[in-house]
């Protein structure tokens, strides 16, 4: 089989033009979606029999905390793609990625506080799926922070790619556990919200928000990995006899 | 290959032994943080009974983390990780061998200790097989996870605080059943669930734990 496609999409150059050339199709169906998701859920969709017009704050928070989840699974893939070939770029995914998770999985437990006071009465509860997702945002915040410290970028790139990989075999012990230690304290009175099969005309503009915040990440991280990519090849021939022309 | 891993406990608890200071320090890390509850939380014997798990297991927890970063330092510094990369030995086995040394001086006089602290804390002394337990489960997990976060900070700035931010959030799994299993043995009942799940845990991490080191120190010492 000829390769020669898998690695020019893993040089710099080739990404760095790959990259602005996929941006349009990913920003633009994003954008409209979500202007969709937004006019449907916000506008179109009924307000709930028990939750009235505070449940609307779901279209925010379900694409959030699924991108949180998502984010950290890209992430995690680059990194071993990026520690067992060996492919610069990967790393650079990774690299791109980890603020913009850590952005989502904050915007998930933001917006579940502010669901939650009207809700539940209370900021915050030790509810399973929040603590999963805390931990979670310590986890991004950990792999940050890690590469942050470490000054040689070949260094930095794979040991927060391992710490990735840690993190990952990790995720689903924490969830569970999180889950039992939850079950085992208190019997669940305010841990469920009601959750119904949804109604088609609530459901939709939820479907469309997220699909289109998944779209959305795509379009920042190719914005992101450009970006990643002028400041890793700075001194590179390429950039500057490319942007001389 | 054995042979080397043995060479290299012996050499550590050796070691360890000639610096009796050092060894002491996580330990009496552990009896001031455990301490430091009933200050905050004010002296009735039955309120801390309640918490009595979650303060050793909070305190072991920052105890290992305090001794686990010393783990590799001294190698590092010295030259002696260098040789071991270069020796031509299994580096994972090597490093087992380096956490099972570590844990013997760090983890299990812990372990020895928490009956101590537990009785501070208002702990019925019946409780203290399954404390003892739980917390000879734990500190051996926690070695294993401190070992990679210990691997991957080697030589940083102000690695020591890094290493917190990287290793308590994979701890917490085992925080959760660990405490609970001293909280269950403390009220008399059967600590038997929460202690198998610790043990799985243990059997996972020092399973995966070698060969992650291994990478992390392989990154680090180039």
């Amino acid at each position: 089989m000829n390769w020669t496609w898998f690695h020019k999409l893993a040089s710099p150059p080739h990404a760095y033009r790959i990259a602005a050339g996929l941006l349009p199709w990913f920003a633009w169906p994003a954008g409209a979606l979500i202007l969709f998701g937004l006019y449907g859920g916000l506008v179109l969709a009924p307000a709930d029999y028990q939750q009235g017009d505070a449940f609307r704050i779901v279209y925010v928070h379900a694409p959030s905390a699924w991108l949180s989840m998502m984010v950290y699974a890209t992430m995690a893939v680059a990194a071993g793609i990026g520690l067992v070939w060996r492919i610069k770029l990967a790393h650079a995914v990774a690299a791109a990625s980890a603020p913009v998770g850590a952005s989502f999985t904050f915007l998930a437990l933001a917006t579940g506080a502010i669901w939650g006071k009207p809700m539940w009465g209370t900021w915050w509860v030790w509810d399973a799926r929040l603590t999963s997702e805390l931990i979670l945002l310590f986890l991004y915040a950990g792999i940050m922070a890690l590469r942050a410290s470490i000054d040689d970028r070949d260094r930095a790139d794979r040991a927060a790619a391992v710490l990735a990989l840690v993190g990952v075999v990790n995720l689903p012990i924490i969830h569970y556990s999180v889950y039992w230690w939850n079950t085992l304290h208190q019997p669940a009175t305010l841990t469920k919200i009601g959750k119904p099969s949804m109604a088609a005309d609530m459901l939709w503009p939820l479907l469309a928000m997220l699909l289109g915040f998944t779209l959305f990440y795509g379009a920042i991280l190719l914005v992101r990995l450009r970006a990643e990519i002028l400041r890793r090849e700075r001194d590179a021939a390429w950039l500057t006899t490319g942007l001389a022309r | 290959m054995f042979g080397a891993a043995c060479l290299a406990y012996r050499r550590d608890l050796l070691l360890a032994f000639r610096h009796w200071g050092q060894v002491a320090q996580p330990l009496v890390f552990f009896v001031i943080v455990a301490t430091l509850f009933p200050l905050a939380l004010g002296p009735q014997l039955a309120e801390l009974r309640e918490i009595a798990g979650g303060t050793l297991w909070v305190a072991a927890l920052l105890a290992s983390l305090l001794g686990v970063e010393l783990l590799f330092r001294a190698d590092h510094a010295d030259g002696t990780l260098e040789q071991m990369l270069l020796s031509g030995q299994p580096l994972a086995i090597l490093v087992l061998a380096k956490g099972l040394a570590h844990w013997t001086v760090c983890g299990l006089p812990l372990v020895l200790l928490a009956p101590l602290v537990a009785a501070g804390l208002g702990a019925p002394p019946a409780a203290n097989c399954t404390l003892m337990l739980s917390l000879a489960l734990g500190t051996g997990i926690l070695s294993a996870l401190g070992a990679i976060g210990s691997a991957l900070t080697l030589g940083l700035r102000r690695g020591s605080l890094l290493l917190g931010l990287l290793v308590l959030p994979l701890a917490m799994p085992s925080l959760i059943f660990g405490a609970r299993a001293i909280d269950l043995a403390i009220h008399g009942d059967n600590a038997r669930g929460p202690l198998l799940l610790l043990s799985a845990m243990l059997v996972l991490s020092v399973t995966l734990a070698p060969p992650a080191v291994a990478a992390a120190l392989r990154i680090s010492a180039e």
